[in-house]
This record gives structure tokens, sequence and C-alpha cells, in this order.
């Protein structure tokens, strides 16, 4: 297990290094040299210290490697100097959003806990309410339970979120009342007065994505229940004398779980893509907003450094999810 | 194996439907049997001759919708467990009655350990701790077989041959001290010398523990090996019964001459083609009518066409406990036996 681990996070390195490249290439190839579309809001000196830290004028392999520099070096420098207060850095030049001409880290640190906070508490919801229904689907199949579910199922993947999310906003905001329609995001928990507000203007982006993430899982959970239902090592502990809960949710789901917990890993890094029409739909400013903001606005380094993190974090979870199926299951041993 | 003992297991006119939607199946017709402590029990017959039914009907291994245990009584040690309630049914099923499966491959959960395997119905059923349970699988393992027993208790099926996990099902199914064990074609799916191995430990269990059990196969030499009494099974009816050495020596119904004859013999002449049973054993749509063997069989008359014929005692003893037979032509005894 410690070989392929090893072996995987080897092969990782040149996986993202080749993404790296085409995302550096894919905005350095396009007519126009990015940086001469710096907006005229940056002021000159910043200007010439980013033409010089990303070689403007340099050939292109070399515009590379400092753009990797730059991602791999200068940024973690600063991370370590704002943990350890170590003076790494040095005071290089860092990469700055046009946008908000602050670097683009230290705004990425500001919204990722609100995308963790509401998206993450999304997923967690979706997960925790397709479990059930999926295993007891399985167990029931074809009763009005699973009709039900499958129904579920369908419109949760079916129905885009963007609908979803105006027609809950319209149902339970306008009409009756219930949630806030609107975000805000100065709402600092305090006490526990802040902290139902909190979860108020949290529940309708919660139940939007959480229905799209529980209709998917939820079929997932059920499709694995089924197959292993049918197996002969259920006979075998039934013929034991075992009880049918004991069959089911011992024997069974164990079984089951495995490629279902592989699915879910695979989800997490689209947690931190922001469920991007989501936030925007409700005004949650987390990450899949900024990345949005900042197309819109042509802000290529934020755009740019998003997409290599996102990148990282599925190569990691991939990563993540084939561990975990080799520790959930004692037939697989890669070594 | 004293047949003055009261039966562990006295099965009367068992009838298990399947209900489909294209109409019944009806798999068991009427099936009685007795099996005395100690005693093995073979059963014999084709695929689909409703053998394993049978079995799985007895402590309702089969699945509700569409099986049916239409009619019949099942005592076990005198108690009818056909009219028991289901949790009172699943706490004898592991132990009073164990049972081994055909498949030993995918029989075991592939995620626990054997050991947990074993250790289950003995923490269910026995009420042992985890300590006295782990103790006495490892002892289970050392029966069975298994070499270096307490270390392979936490070793995962897939780490075992066929023949050990087989192996490791006879120690589940034997944990709680079961009164009857039922093997379900137990080495069907393994090759002959595992075969052999296993037959060898099951009669040296049965020596050890003195359980009744009942064995299941389509393989006339298994039996031969290691039965007491045959039936003999055929489109969910039982068609013959009797004392193995009878059996062998002296068959009367049609369906077993044929099966015997077709064995492939190892001594005399070699023949240029096997012998077979033309034809397939029917689906029984309802309740047999008329003889189901008639259509494959060499001696049918009118009779046969009209009236399903009912067990008849060819000795002196009642159906079931000497040499019985459900048919209606009068065999002639076999000259030499049936194998020549």
């Amino acid at each position: 297990m410690l070989t392929f681990t090893l072996r995987r996070l080897l092969v990782a390195i040149p996986t993202l290094l080749f993404i790296s490249l085409v995302i550096f290439l894919l905005v350095d190839l396009a007519p126009g040299s990015p940086l001469s579309d710096i907006p005229l809001t940056v002021p000159p000196d910043v200007r010439q210290r980013m033409i010089e830290a990303l070689g403007a004028d340099q050939p292109v392999f070399v515009r590379y490697v400092l753009w990797l520099r730059q991602f791999f070096w200068v940024e973690p420098a600063y991370l370590l100097d704002g943990w350890f207060g170590t003076n790494l850095a040095n005071g290089e030049q860092r990469i700055l959003s046009w946008q908000a001409r602050s670097p683009v880290f230290t705004i990425i640190g500001e919204r990722i806990p609100q995308t963790l906070i509401v998206i993450g508490t999304a997923y967690l919801v979706g997960v925790l309410i397709a479990l059930p229904i999926g295993i007891y689907s399985a167990y029931r199949q074809y009763s009005a339970f699973d009709q039900f579910g499958t129904l579920f199922a369908m419109i949760g993947f079916s129905v885009p979120t963007f609908f979803s999310g105006t027609l809950f906003i319209i149902i339970f905001a306008v009409w009756l009342g219930w949630f806030p329609t609107k975000y805000d995001t100065q709402l600092e928990v305090t006490d526990w007065a802040s902290f139902v507000e909190q979860l108020r203007q949290m529940a309708l982006p919660v139940m939007t994505l959480g229905l799209a993430n529980a209709a998917v899982i939820s079929r997932y959970m059920r499709s694995s229940m089924l197959d292993n239902m049918t197996q002969d090592y259920v006979r075998t502990a039934r013929a034991k004398g075992m009880t049918e809960r004991t069959v089911v949710l011992k024997h069974v789901l164990r079984n089951s779980m495995i490629p279902v917990v592989t699915v879910i890993a695979l989800g997490i890094p689209s947690i931190f893509g922001g469920a991007i029409i989501t936030e925007n739909l409700f005004g949650v400013n987390g990450i899949g907003a900024a990345l949005i903001g900042a197309i819109h606005a042509s802000d290529l380094p934020m755009v740019q450094t998003l997409a290599f993190i996102f990148a990282v974090l599925i190569v990691t979870f991939n990563l993540i999810a084939d561990i975990l199926y080799g520790l959930l299951d004692p037939r697989i041993r890669y070594d | 194996m004293a047949d003055g003992a009261a039966p562990v297991l006295d099965v009367r006119g068992l009838k298990t439907v399947f209900r489909t939607r294209g109409g019944e199946v009806h798999a068991v017709n009427s099936v009685s049997f007795h099996l005395n402590p100690g005693e093995l029990l073979g059963v014999v017959g084709e695929s689909g001759s409703g053998k394993s039914v049978t079995m799985m009907s007895l402590i309702g291994l089969l699945p509700s919708p569409p099986a049916e245990v239409r009619e019949g009584e099942v005592l076990l040690s005198g108690r009818d467990i056909l009219k028991i309630s289901a949790d009172e049914l699943r706490d004898l099923r592991g132990a009073k009655v164990g049972f081994v499966f055909q498949d030993p491959m995918t029989s075991l959960n592939p995620v626990f350990t054997v050991g947990n395997q074993i250790m289950e119905p003995l923490i269910r059923h026995m009420g042992m701790s985890k300590s006295q349970a782990e103790r006495r699988a490892a002892e289970l393992l050392a029966l069975v077989g298994i070499p270096d027993a307490a270390k392979r208790l936490k070793a995962y099926p897939h780490q075992f041959s066929g023949g050990m996990r087989q192996r490791v099902m006879i120690a589940i199914a034997l944990a709680c001290d079961p009164d009857v064990l039922i093997a379900d074609e137990p080495t069907t799916a393994l090759d002959v010398t595992i075969q052999a191995q296993i037959i060898e430990l099951v009669k040296e269990l049965r020596r050890k523990l003195g359980m009744a059990i009942v064995w299941i196969t389509h393989d006339l030499g298994v039996i031969a090996g290691i039965a007491d009494r045959v039936m003999v099974m055929y489109a969910g009816q039982v068609v013959e019964q009797a004392p193995v050495a009878e059996l062998f020596a002296n068959p009367r119904h049609p369906y077993t001459r044929a099966l015997l004859k077709t064995i492939p013999s190892l001594t005399g002449e070699r023949e240029s083609r096997l012998q077979v049973i033309e034809g397939q054993p029917p689906i029984m749509s309802g309740a047999p009518t008329a003889c189901p063997f008639r259509a494959r069989c060499a001696h049918a008359f009118d009779r046969c066409g009209t009236e399903n014929p009912q067990r008849r005692a060819l000795d002196r003893r009642p159906v079931g406990y000497g040499h019985d037979v459900a048919c209606h032509w009068d065999a002639p005894a076999m000259v030499g036996g049936a194998h020549a």
C-alpha cells in the first residue's frame, strides 16, 4: 500500500506539470501577450515588476518556468511566512489579481471558508440523505418507497440547479418567507442568534445542491446494494440465522459502500469548484463566484490560479479515492 | 444410525410452489423423508429435480415472494418448524440446522475475515463473548483440517483456495453444534482430489460429532462412498428411496436404473457412446397428474399417463424406512446388480 501511494504521488507530479503546461500555454499562445491586457488600473511600477517577474520578453520556455516558480515557490513562501513569521519570500512579486489588486491567494484564502461551509454542508447533507434512501430502496426494490425514491432522484439530477434554486427562492423565501432571499456575506457567527441566522441563510443553497447530490449518490447506493443483495454470501449469512438487519446493514452494506465511498471521494473536488451556479444564484461569496467574476473581468491570474488549484484537487482526490478503495476492499492490495 | 430412535428431521408431504409471472412452478411435490440421528441421507437427482429447493424450504431460505411452502410438516426434533414465527426460525438456522452451500468461492463474504464469519453465529446463537468465540473458532478451523488455525482466523476468504474455503463453510455450519447438517452439493465445484478430502473430512466429523447429514449431489459415486440411505428425486418428487447398498444392487425405478447406467465404467468394454437419458426434466406448472418421468421412460404404459404413482414399499417396512419406489411398473429384480 505504501509503495502504491508513493508511486501514485510520483506519477501525480508529471500529471500536474502537464496540466500546468496546458493552462499556461492556452493563455500564453492566445493572440496578444497576456501582459498586454493588464488593465490600466494597475499602477505602472507594479506592471513593470509583473512583466519582469513573468519574463514577458523571454522565450516561452523561460516564461513557463518563471510562471511555475511564481506558483510553486513564491506563493508557498508567502504562505509559510504567514504561518511561521519567516521571511522566505523576501518581497518577491506575488501573483496579483487584476480586479482586486491584491494577491490571488489572499482572495482565495478569504473565499474558501464560505465555500466549505455552504457547499461543504450541502454535500454532507446530500450524502447523509442519499445513503439511507439508497439502502432502503434496494432492500424494498419496486416498493412504493423505491418508486418515490426513483422519482426524487430523476428530478434531482434532471432539474438544473439554477432552476431548482430559483424555484426554492420563490417558494420558500418570497412566498413563505421562511428564509432570507439574500445571503449576507458579512454575517459573523458570534452567538446563538447569529448562528441560527447563518443556518437560515444557508438553508436554501444547501437544499438546492443537496437535492442534486443526494439524487446521484442515492442511485449509486441503490445500484451497489442491489448488486450485492443477490450474492451467495448473503444466503450464507441468512443460513447462519443472522437477523435481516445484520444481513443488510452489515454484510451487504459493507460491500456496497466500497464503490460508493469512491464516488463520494471523487465528488469532493466539486465542493471546491464551488458549485459555481449555486453560489452565483444565492450570492454566496465562495470560490465558484470568484471564478465566475474573474472570467467576466478577464482576470487572467485569478482564472489560471483557480484552474490549477482545481486540477490539483482533482488529482489529489483521485488518489485518495484509490487509496480508500484499497483500504476498504481487502481483495485489493496494490503491491 | 439406529432406526429405533425418533428421527431428528421428519418431513411429511412438503409442497413448495413458485409463483411467477408466467404461472406457477411446482418445484416440490409432496416430498416426505426422515433423517435419523447420526445418519447420512444422500439426495440424488438431475438439475431441476427439486433437491435444493426442498432443503431450502425446510428452513425458510427461499425468498418469500415468489416461493411459497403450500403444504406439509417439517418436524425438527418433534417440532413443526413450518408453523413457527420467522424470528424463531431464524434462531434455529445456524444453531440447530447447519447449511453448506455449493460454491465456496462466492459463499463467504469477501470483506470480513474468516474468523469474523465463524464467530458470528457463535456470538449470536451461543451468546459467547468475543474472546470465547475466537477460541472456539480456532478450534473449529483446526477441526476441519486448516493448519495454523489461530493465525488463519485473521485471513480473508480470497486468501484461501476453494477446498479450504469449503472447509471454512463446514466450520461455520458446525459452529453451534447443530443436530442436522444440510450439504447442498458441497463438492460439485471442487476438483476430484479435493472432493475426496472433503468427503473424508465430513465422514470423520460425523464420527466425532454425531450429527445427522443430508448430502445433496448429482454424483452417484459420491453417494456410494458416503451415504447410509439414498433418496432419488425427479421433478420435485421422491421416486425411489433405499439403503445405499440396496439401491445400487437392486434399483427398481427406471430413472434410477438409467442413472446408474449412465456412469461410465472403468472396467469392462470401452463403449463407443456414453449412455444418456434422452430428454429434459419437465417444469411442473401444476401438481403432477401423471408420472412426470413417462416421456423419458422405456417402460411407460397407459396407467403412467393418467395416474401419478404413489410411493409403495418393496419390503415389509413402511414407506421411507426400507426400500420404496414410486412407479407403476413392477420391475423385475436385476441380475448381478445394476453395475455390470
